[in-house]
């Protein structure tokens, strides 16, 4: 059997699914010989599944793939690579440790008497490092020691030494300077009037503009539509990305008529090229949304509030006072009074063989010694007010924090920082992989907690919930804060356009100005 | 040039540990009234050659990132079967000698395919692993004894002229080349220059010993990119027990005899992991060689060398207190750890330290 259609890679039928959650649904997909094809859809719209499949990552749970018109299936990577199917993935695959020249040949090094021929595998390294326009690197340098960015062009280059038929770039460039990206793109140039065929996941529509020849819009799972370049225009992609079936209900937002006195000013926020100058504030009683795409600095803001990261710039003040936060330990001091709901709760928000009790009390415990002891009695009180205001449910206190059901973690998670007495919460995209109904008791709660004088900086991947909840929303793009939205503008349609860092369309940007200075 | 500086400034760990070599061993050799002779290298070299042996096996499991516990003991084990298999004809010999080492080898398999397939964390897979292999040794060996061919002893625990008085190489007398150059030389250090070029080096440069690398450096990436995770893993512990083998045999035949030294053994497995790490290979994996460890042995090794020669009398007298050894092998261990720790001070997300 044949393909005529000149189709290298075609999907019919695919669907995955994690425990409950659908990540793709019987989707037909199809990518073509000598033709470079973006790949666009919101966070978790099934796009990562999708190359996960085709480069043997996951397996599918229903459907199958033809390559050149043959059935195949990619148990392994290794099989999907030996099949001419290249993945650059968004992390990195290359081993720091190892030299720039191993990590190019890592699989099928020039080999002499079964030996790997050292001269022979670096001559092959400076090669490819020259076709990529990086003859400037070192291939004994040890990657490790490469900044991001060449890193990439490293990895880019091991890609190509692979002698790939389908080539796959997931935000492959994203921490490209702007000299390599022109690199990159005559190269990928190249590549695709050699035959090949690409497939190219990015967030950035001009990228996109420059390069694919065809895209497909994924969401929810789903394959919506693949049309040539140049046939729709950015409005009409986004509103095929985020066309929903269902919304949340939100609890009604407050009308701040007066100006709130601010809990939380930034100023000028640097950080090691991943933030930059980045300034804001949050008021007493406020909630404030951080959005855009994954990954533009978001978590690494939050941290540096907390204290986690090293070599931070800026000043931040809490309540008009300016502090010094060094330290996890010095912000959640009652005399700052910040607290993190981090983003991972299993690794970083809760100590999972411990019991619910002691997980609840974990952060505050300072406040409840009497002497050098922790006092049992105020420890106990304190901890049922807790579970009756967040209304965790469990079997008993001592049960082990790793049986509850994800939402009830999350609860508890939330129960340990309030117990603190914080006055800035800062919470990493705490609605992630929790039940519809945990989701809005927790809007509600946020609601609560700002009516009693609480700020909240909020990051969430889910443009639906910043619309529901904030009063305001910050969008961060490549670490800076790329555009404020409030009241009327925060729309799905300009979260969605100020995360491509697209410009706004006018109503909106309007609406933004004025409502707050 | 620059590719010269870079690879010194990309193994530091083992360019400190060779310097530090250098220095005890130039203060021993200073102070020992037969200091720089053929003796005392010969003597030298018989003492360090098992530790050698035993801390170049735990580099390999340690390169991908694990640990072997069990090193030590597969020595012992090695050690015990060598005592009882390493004599009569020339052929025999050879035949027990192979055995030895296939012993050592499959231990060290036994221990890589309960981390493969089973699944445990090496280093209780390892305890548990190293605590049969003991058993198995006293089985063999309840009491000290055994036998080993002397002739072999004699010559591979002396310098390469014992070669030709023992079993009569040059029967017209010796040339010049061997009286006055290679019959000089240690058989132990001889042995040992075979074993790095002969076993280790290949290795290095096989895709499955680059593989054992690219685990500890990243055991994700090293799997995205297809390489054979579980075979790399499968050398690696097999590796380190033919090391150890080596080590176990060689023990076998400087004591012509085997013992199934249970302290002895645990000794050699703590002081084999200190070893590695002063020897510039990272805990973490994906960093280091085999040659850095033998240079790690030698360096402790060293330190109790010195012990021995400072006079009790001379203003540095209290260093010749044999009772002082364990602080100051300590107070080393630590100071070449700390070169490896500082890596710390240019973290810039506090939580990486954790992951």
């Amino acid at each position: 059997m044949s393909d005529t259609n000149g189709n290298l890679l075609a999907l019919s039928g695919v669907s995955k699914r994690y425990g409950g959650v659908r990540a793709l649904s019987n989707v037909d997909f199809a990518c073509r010989r000598g033709s470079i094809h973006a790949v666009l859809g919101e966070n978790g719209a099934g796009k990562s599944t999708l190359i996960k499949i085709i480069s043997g990552v996951v397996q599918p749970d229903e459907g199958g793939m033809t390559l050149d018109g043959r059935p195949v299936v990619f148990p392994t990577p290794h099989a999907a690579n030996a099949a001419g199917i290249v993945c650059i993935f968004q992390e990195l695959s290359l081993m720091p440790d190892l030299s720039v020249a191993d990590n190019i040949s890592i699989t099928t090094p020039p080999r002499r008497f079964g030996m790997i021929d050292r001269a022979a595998q670096r001559r092959r390294a400076e090669e490819l490092l020259a076709r990529v326009g990086c003859d400037d690197i070192n291939p004994l340098m040890l990657v490790k020691n490469l900044p991001l960015s060449r890193r990439q062009m490293v990895e880019i280059a091991k890609a190509l030494g692979r002698d790939p038929k389908l080539l796959i770039l997931d935000e492959a460039t994203s921490a490209l300077t702007a000299a390599d990206v022109s690199k990159v793109y005559t190269i990928l140039h190249g590549l695709r009037d050699q035959g090949l065929s690409l497939l190219y996941i990015s967030h950035r529509m001009h990228e996109i503009e420059e390069l694919a020849d065809t895209c497909s819009v994924f969401r929810n799972g789903s394959h919506i539509d693949t049309f040539p370049k140049g046939s729709r225009n950015d409005e009409q992609i986004v509103q095929m990305m985020i066309g929903r079936e269902w919304h949340n209900t939100y609890p009604v937002k407050p009308l701040h008529n007066e100006t709130l006195k601010p809990a939380l000013e930034v100023s000028h926020l640097n950080w090691d090229n991943r933030l930059t100058d980045i300034s804001f504030a949050v008021g007493r009683g406020e909630v404030v949304g951080l959005g855009g795409l994954d990954g533009q600095g978001q978590r690494e803001l939050l941290l540096a509030l907390f204290g986690v990261l090293r070599g931070v710039s800026g000043s931040v003040a809490i309540d008009g006072r300016k502090r010094h936060i060094g330290s996890p330990a010095q912000a959640k001091n009652p005399n700052v009074g910040l607290a993190l709901i981090p983003e991972d709760r299993k690794t970083e928000g809760l100590m999972l063989p411990m019991g619910v009790g002691d997980n609840i009390s974990m952060a505050a415990l300072g406040a409840m010694t009497r002497g050098l002891v922790v006092d049992r009695a105020i420890e106990d009180r304190k901890i049922a007010e807790m579970v009756a205001k967040l209304k965790i449910k469990f079997g008993r206190l001592s049960d082990p924090v790793a049986t509850l059901s994800g939402g009830n973690q999350q609860k508890v998670v939330i129960a340990k920082w309030l117990l603190t007495g914080a006055r800035v919460i800062l919470l990493n995209d705490p609605t992630r992989g929790i039940d519809v109904g945990t989701k809005q008791e927790l809007y509600q709660l946020l609601r609560d907690l700002a009516d009693a004088g609480t700020a909240i900086l909020f990051y969430s991947t889910d443009y639906d919930e910043l619309v529901g909840c904030c009063d305001r929303v910050l969008i961060l793009y490549d670490g800076r804060v790329a555009r404020e939205l409030a009241g009327g503008a925060i729309t799905e349609e300009n979260i969605v356009a100020a995360s491509l860092n697209l410009s706004l369309p006018a109503a909106a940007a309007t609406a933004s100005a004025g409502i707050r200075a | 040039m620059r590719d010269l500086r870079l690879r010194l400034s990309q193994g530091v760990g083992l360019w400190v540990a060779l310097g530090l070599f250098v220095v005890l061993y130039v203060i021993y050799s200073t102070l020992h009234p037969k200091g720089w002779s053929v003796d005392v290298l010969v003597q030298n070299s018989n003492e360090s050659f098992a530790l050698i042996l035993v801390a170049m096996a735990q580099t390999v499991p340690v390169l991908t990132g694990g640990i072997d516990l069990s090193v030590g003991p597969m020595m012992t084990l090695t050690n015990c079967v060598a005592s009882t298999v390493v004599s009569g004809t020339p052929g025999q010999i050879v035949l027990g000698i192979l055995m030895s080492l296939a012993t050592g080898a499959l231990a060290g398999f036994v221990n890589g395919c309960v981390v493969v397939f089973g699944r445990i964390q090496p280093i209780i897979a390892t305890l548990a692993t190293g605590a049969v292999y003991l058993g198995i040794a006293l089985f063999l060996r309840p009491t000290p004894g055994g036998k080993i061919d002397d002739n072999l002893s004699w010559v591979t625990t002396n310098a390469m002229a014992e070669m030709d008085t023992t079993y009569g190489w040059f029967p017209d007398g010796a040339p010049g080349w061997f009286a006055h150059g290679v019959g000089r030389l240690p058989v132990p250090i001889l042995l040992l220059a075979l074993i790095v070029l002969l076993v280790w080096v290949p290795f290095k440069n096989t895709v499955t010993g680059r593989g054992c690398y690219a685990i500890g450096s990243a055991e994700g990436a090293a799997y995205m990119s297809g390489l054979n995770v579980g075979r790399s893993k499968l050398a690696a512990y097999t590796m380190g027990g033919l090391f150890a083998g080596f080590g176990g045999l060689y023990l076998a035949i400087q004591t012509g005899s085997g013992n199934a030294d249970i302290p002895q053994s645990g000794g050699y497995t703590l002081q084999s992991i200190a070893a590695v790490v002063i020897g510039g290979t990272s805990l973490f994996g994906g960093t280091g060689g085999a040659f850095g460890s033998l240079v790690g042995a030698m360096v402790l090794r060293a330190i109790s060398f010195c012990f021995r020669v400072f006079d009790a009398d001379s203003p540095v007298g209290f260093l010749a207190n044999p009772l002082l050894q364990p602080i100051f092998e300590g107070l080393i261990l630590l100071l070449a750890v700390s070169i490896g720790a500082a890596r710390v001070f240019r973290v810039k997300n506090r939580l990486s330290l954790f992951t």
